[in-house]
C-alpha cells in the first residue's frame, strides 16, 4: 500500500468508513436492546479494539514490537484498586492513563535506543517485573496477594470503553495524516536514514509509546471496576501483551481496520472458547500467530486488498483486450 | 555454617549447571540461526514431560534422558526445517526475519504449552529418584542432587569443547561468526542453521530431564525457564557460548542467594538483572559489537 | 573560509582506532575528497560529522558551532547532511515521498506547499521526475544513489557529505554522477565526498585528505597527491 492511497480523496472508499460508523453507532445505542450478557462481552471486545489499536499506534507504526502492554494495563488496574473509592470512573479511567503515559515516558526515554530483540525482551522484563514487584509488595505489606476494587456496573464501564474506544480510533486515523505519524513511518522504513534527514527519533518514539500507553492504562483503569477482584497476576497478564500482537498481526496492522477486524475476532472466539476449552483456544491462538506471521504478512486486510486488487485489474485487463 | 555454604555452593552450581545448559542452547539458536526462541522454555517443559512419562513406564531416569536427545533433535530440526525456513523465505530482510522469527517462537510457545496442557494436565507431577544422601565434608547432600550436578557441569562443559574441538562446532561458530565468510568456506547455512535449533532443542531437553530429577514439574514451568535462559544470555552476550556459560553459573549463584535471603525476591532480582544489564551494557560481559 | 572543522578527533571500537587523532578542515564552497583503502576510517568520519556515533575525544566544530556530541537530526537542521554508503531509501514509499520527506523534516519550520513544491525542484534538478511514481526498489543503483542524494539536497544542506555515491556504477552513471556532483556545487553548497572512483575524485576535487589505518597520512590537492609517495606506498602496499 502506498502512502498516497491514503491521502488521495477517492469517494468509494468512504463507504467502508461510514459503514464503520453506523455500526459504531449501533454499538453506542446496544446497552438499551441488548441483554447484559452482549453488553459484557461487547465491553471486553472494546478493551482488546482499544489495546490492539494502541498497541498498533506505536509497534506497528515504528516497528519495535513492544510486550509491555500488559505493563501499562496493569498501572491503570492499581490506579483503580487504590483509588476507586476516592475517584469517578472517567476520572479513574484519566488518572490511569496519566500515570501510564508518564512510565511510559520514563521508561522509553531509557529504553528506546534498544533495538529490535533487545526492545522486545526488555518490554517483556518489565511486565514481569511490576507483577514479581506488586505480588512481594502486596505479600509484604499487605499480608495478601490480591484486594478489591469499587466496582461499577458494566453499562457505565461499557459507556466509559466506548468514549475511549471512539477517541483511540479517531487518534490512529488522525496520527497518520500529521508531520508525527510521516516521523513514525520513516522510522519503520529506515530509522538511520530518519535522524539524518532532521528526524528526533528519540523523542518521536518515546512520545508515541507514551500516548499509546495512556489508552492502555485508561483500559486497564476501567476493566478493574468491572473485575471487582484483581491480584498482580490478573492485573499483569502477559497474555495482555500478547494478544493486542495476535489481533494486529492477524487482522494485518497499515489499515486501522486490521486491529479492529483483529480484535473482534479474537475476542468473540475467546468468549466461545475459553471457559469450555481454555487449552485447544491458548493452541488455535498459537497456530493462527504463526500461520498468520508466515502466509499472511500484512493480515486478513492485506489479502482483501489483495483479491480486490486482483479483481480490478482482472476486469482491467477484459478492458484492454476487447476495446 | 559449613553446612549452609556447601547448601548454598551444592545448589548454586546445580542451577548454574541447568541454567548454563539451556542458555547456551538458546543463544546458539539466536548466533546462528537469528531466532530468539522465546518457546526454548516449552521445550525444556517437553523434555521434563517425556522423561516423566518414560519413568513412569519404568525406564531408568538416566535411560529416559539419552532417550529424550534424539526425540529433541528431531523436532527441533523439523520445525526449522518447515517453519522457520518457510519465514526467512518470505522475510526481506535479517531483521525483518528476527523479529518474525522471535513471534512465531511466541505462537510456538502456546502451540507446545496448550499440547503439553492437554496431553498431561496442569497438575504438579513428580517421582522419586534415589532420595539417599551421603555427607559432603560432614553435610548431607541428596544423591540426587549430587548426580544432577554432576550431569549438568558435565553436559554444559561437554557442549563448549563439541563447539571448540569438532568439526561441526567449528562450522556452527564460523556461521554465528560471519555468515558471509562460512558460505565462502563451503559451509551451509540453512543446513547449520537447522542442526542447531535441533540441538539446542536437545540441549533444553536434557534440562528438561535434569530437572525432573530434583523438582516437581508442570506444564507451565517453561516460561520461567525462557526467561532465565534469556537473562543469562543477555548477561553473557547475545550469541556467545563462552559467555552463557559462565552467565548460567553466575545467575545460578546469585539466584540461590537470592532464593537464601528471601525467596519471593528471587524472580525480582532475576528482572531488576536484566533490566540494567540491558541499559547498562547491552553487549553483555563477554559480547563484543552490541 | 572554513565551514567545517575538525581537531584532534579520535573514534575507537573495542580497542582498534578507526580514526586516530585526526585534524581537518573544510573551505566554504569547495569540494573536499576524502579517499583510503578499505576500513581507513573514511565512513566512521562521516559518523563522527553527521553524529550517527560520539567520538571519544576532539572537537567538530561546524560555522564556528561545536557540534560533536549533538544528536544527527539537530546537525541536520543546522545545514549538514549526509548519504548512505549503502542507499538507506525508505522502501514502501515513491521517490517523491523519499524525498518530500527530506524537505519536510530537513529544516525547522517548512510548511506542507513549500516542502511539495522544493520536492519538485530537487526532483528535477536531480533528474528523477520520470521516476518520481516508482518505488526505489524498482528502479536501477545509480538512480537509487540519486534518490539518496536528493533526499539529502531536499534537506537544505550548505554541507552535503557524499559516502561512495558511484561505487557499483558503470562509467557513463559515473560520468551522469560527476556533473550532479559539479551542478550541486555550483548551487553552492559545499560538498565532502568519500569515494574510490579515483578519475572522478582527481577531477572533481579541489582539495583531498587521505586516511589509512584511521590517521591522516596526505593532505592537498589531486596534483599532490597523485604525487606523494607516502600516498603510492599506501596504495601499493595494499
Amino acid at each position: 500500500m502506498k502512502l498516497i492511497n491514503e491521502y488521495k480523496a477517492n469517494p468509494k472508499k468512504l463507504i467502508l468508513p461510514v459503514l464503520v460508523a453506523a455500526l459504531l453507532v449501533l454499538l453506542g445505542l446496544s446497552p438499551n436492546f441488548t441483554k447484559p450478557y452482549a453488553t459484557i462481552m461487547l465491553g471486553t471486545i472494546m478493551m482488546y479494539i482499544i489495546l490492539s489499536l494502541s498497541w498498533n499506534m506505536f509497534s506497528g507504526a515504528t516497528g519495535y514490537v513492544s510486550l509491555a502492554t500488559a505493563a501499562f494495563f496493569g498501572v491503570g488496574v492499581y490506579v483503580s484498586a487504590f483509588f476507586g473509592s476516592s475517584l469517578s470512573l472517567p476520572l479513574l479511567m484519566l488518572m490511569g492513563g496519566i500515570f501510564s503515559f508518564v512510565i511510559a515516558f520514563l521508561v522509553g526515554a531509557v529504553t528506546l535506543r534498544l533495538r529490535g530483540v533487545y526492545f522486545t525482551i526488555f518490554t517483556l522484563g518489565i511486565v514481569k517485573l511490576l507483577e514479581q514487584l506488586m505480588l512481594y509488595l502486596e505479600i509484604t505489606f499487605n499480608k495478601t496477594r490480591g484486594r478489591f476494587v469499587v466496582s461499577y456496573t458494566f453499562t457505565e464501564v461499557f459507556y466509559w470503553l466506548f468514549i475511549l474506544m471512539i477517541l483511540v480510533i479517531l487518534l490512529s486515523v488522525f496520527i497518520k495524516r500529521t508531520r508525527f505519524g510521516l516521523a513514525l513511518k520513516c522510522i519503520a522504513e529506515g530509522e538511520d536514514a530518519a535522524m539524518h534527514i532532521g528526524i528526533g527519533s528519540t523523542m518521536v518514539k518515546i512520545l508515541a509509546f507514551a500516548i499509546s500507553s495512556f489508552a492502555m492504562g485508561a483500559a486497564g483503569a476501567a476493566m478493574a471496576t468491572r473485575w471487582t477482584y484483581i491480584d498482580p497476576y490478573i492485573a499483569f497478564s502477559t497474555n495482555l501483551s500478547f494478544l493486542p500482537v495476535l489481533m494486529v498481526i492477524f487482522g494485518g496492522g497499515r489499515h486501522v481496520f486490521g486491529p479492529l477486524i483483529g480484535a473482534v475476532v479474537f475476542a468473540y472466539i475467546q468468549e466461545l472458547l475459553i471457559t469450555d476449552f481454555p487449552y485447544v483456544y491458548m493452541l488455535a491462538f498459537g497456530v493462527i500467530m504463526i500461520v498468520s506471521i508466515i502466509f499472511m504478512p500484512n493480515g486478513i486486510v492485506g489479502v482483501i486488498e489483495n483479491i480486490v486488487g486482483r479483481i480490478k485489474k482482472a476486469k482491467g485487463g477484459r478492458k484492454n483486450a476487447d476495446p | 555454617m559449613l553446612t549452609t555454604l556447601i547448601n548454598v555452593l551444592s545448589s548454586g552450581l546445580i542451577m548454574g549447571g541447568v541454567y548454563a545448559i539451556i542458555s547456551m542452547g538458546l543463544s546458539m539458536q539466536y548466533g546462528v540461526a537469528r531466532i530468539l526462541n522465546v518457546s526454548h522454555g516449552e521445550f525444556i517443559m517437553l523434555g521434563a514431560f517425556l522423561c516423566f512419562t518414560l519413568v513412569r513406564s519404568h525406564v531408568h531416569p538416566i535411560l529416559s534422558m539419552l532417550l529424550c536427545v534424539p526425540v529433541m533433535f528431531v523436532i527441533g530440526f523439523v520445525l526449522h526445517r518447515t517453519i522457520y525456513k518457510k519465514l526467512s523465505d518470505v522475510s526481506g530482510s535479517t531483521a525483518a526475519f528476527e523479529s518474525n522469527s522471535m513471534l512465531v517462537s511466541f505462537g510456538l510457545m502456546f502451540v507446545v504449552q496448550n499440547v503439553a496442557l492437554l496431553l498431561w494436565g496442569s497438575e504438579q507431577k513428580g517421582y522419586t529418584f534415589l532420595m539417599r544422601s551421603v555427607k559432603i565434608l560432614g553435610s548431607p547432600i541428596a544423591l540426587n542432587r549430587l548426580l544432577v550436578l554432576v550431569f549438568a557441569v558435565a553436559i554444559s562443559f561437554a557442549f563448549y569443547i563439541f563447539l571448540e574441538r569438532s568439526r561441526l562446532g567449528k562450522a556452527i561458530r564460523a556461521v554465528s561468526q560471519d555468515p558471509s565468510a562460512a558460505r565462502l568456506l563451503g559451509v551451509r547455512r540453512t543446513r547449520v542453521a537447522a542442526i542447531c535449533f535441533g540441538i539446542g532443542a536437545i540441549l533444553a531437553g536434557c534440562a528438561g530431564a535434569l530437572i525432573t530429577m530434583i523438582n516437581q514439574i508442570n506444564t507451565s514451568m517453561g516460561m520461567n525457564y525462557t526467561i532465565i535462559a534469556i537473562i543469562v544470555v543477555v548477561l553473557g552476550g547475545m550469541g556467545s557460548i563462552p559467555g552463557s556459560l559462565l552467565g548460567g553459573f553466575i545467575l545460578g549463584f546469585i539466584g540461590t542467594v537470592v532464593n537464601y535471603i528471601d525467596p519471593s525476591l528471587s524472580l525480582v532480582a532475576y528482572y531488576l538483572i536484566i533490566i540494567v544489564l540491558l541499559l547498562v551494557k547491552p553487549s553483555g560481559l563477554m559480547g563484543g559489537k552490541s | 573560509m572554513q565551514i567545517l572543522n575538525g581537531s584532534g578527533v579520535n573514534k575507537a571500537f573495542g580497542g582498534r582506532k578507526a580514526v586516530d587523532n585526526v585534524d581537518f578542515h573544510v573551505d566554504e564552497n569547495e569540494i573536499l575528497g576524502l579517499i583510503g583503502p578499505n576500513g581507513a576510517g573514511k565512513t566512521t568520519l562521516f559518523n563522527l560529522i553527521s553524529g550517527a556515533i560520539k567520538a571519544d575525544s576532539g572537537t567538530i566544530t561546524y560555522k564556528g558551532r561545536v557540534i560533536s556530541g549533538m544528536k544527527p537530526y539537530r546537525i541536520c537542521h543546522m545545514g549538514l547532511a549526509r548519504t548512505f554508503q549503502k542507499a538507506k531509501n525508505f522502501p514502501d514509499m515513491t521517490v517523491r515521498e523519499n524525498v518530500l520527506m527530506g524537505a519536510v523534516f530537513g529544516k525547522k519550520g517548512t510548511d506542507n506547499a513549500a516542502a511539495e513544491r522544493k520536492t519538485d525542484e530537487i526532483l528535477s534538478f536531480v533528474g528523477l521526475e520520470d521516476f518520481r511514481d516508482k518505488s526505489p526498489g524498482d528502479i536501477a543503483l545509480a538512480l537509487q544513489k540519486r534518490v539518496e542524494v536528493a533526499r539529502a539536497l531536499a534537506t537544505s544542506p550548505d554541507v552535503l557529505m557524499l559516502d561512495e555515491v558511484m561505487a557499483g556504477l558503470n562509467p557513463t552513471e559515473v560520468g551522469e554522477a560527476m556533473e550532479l556532483i559539479s551542478k550541486i556545487r555550483g548551487s553552492g553548497v559545499t560538498i565532502i565526498m568519500i569515494e574510490h572512483v579515483m578519475k572522478a575524485i582527481m577531477s572533481l576535487c579541489d582539495r583531498i585528505i587521505v586516511l589509512h589505518h584511521g590517521q591522516k597520512i596526505e593532505e592537498g590537492t589531486p596534483e599532490h597527491i597523485s604525487n606523494s609517495k607516502t600516498v603510492i606506498d599506501v596504495y601499493l602496499g595494499e
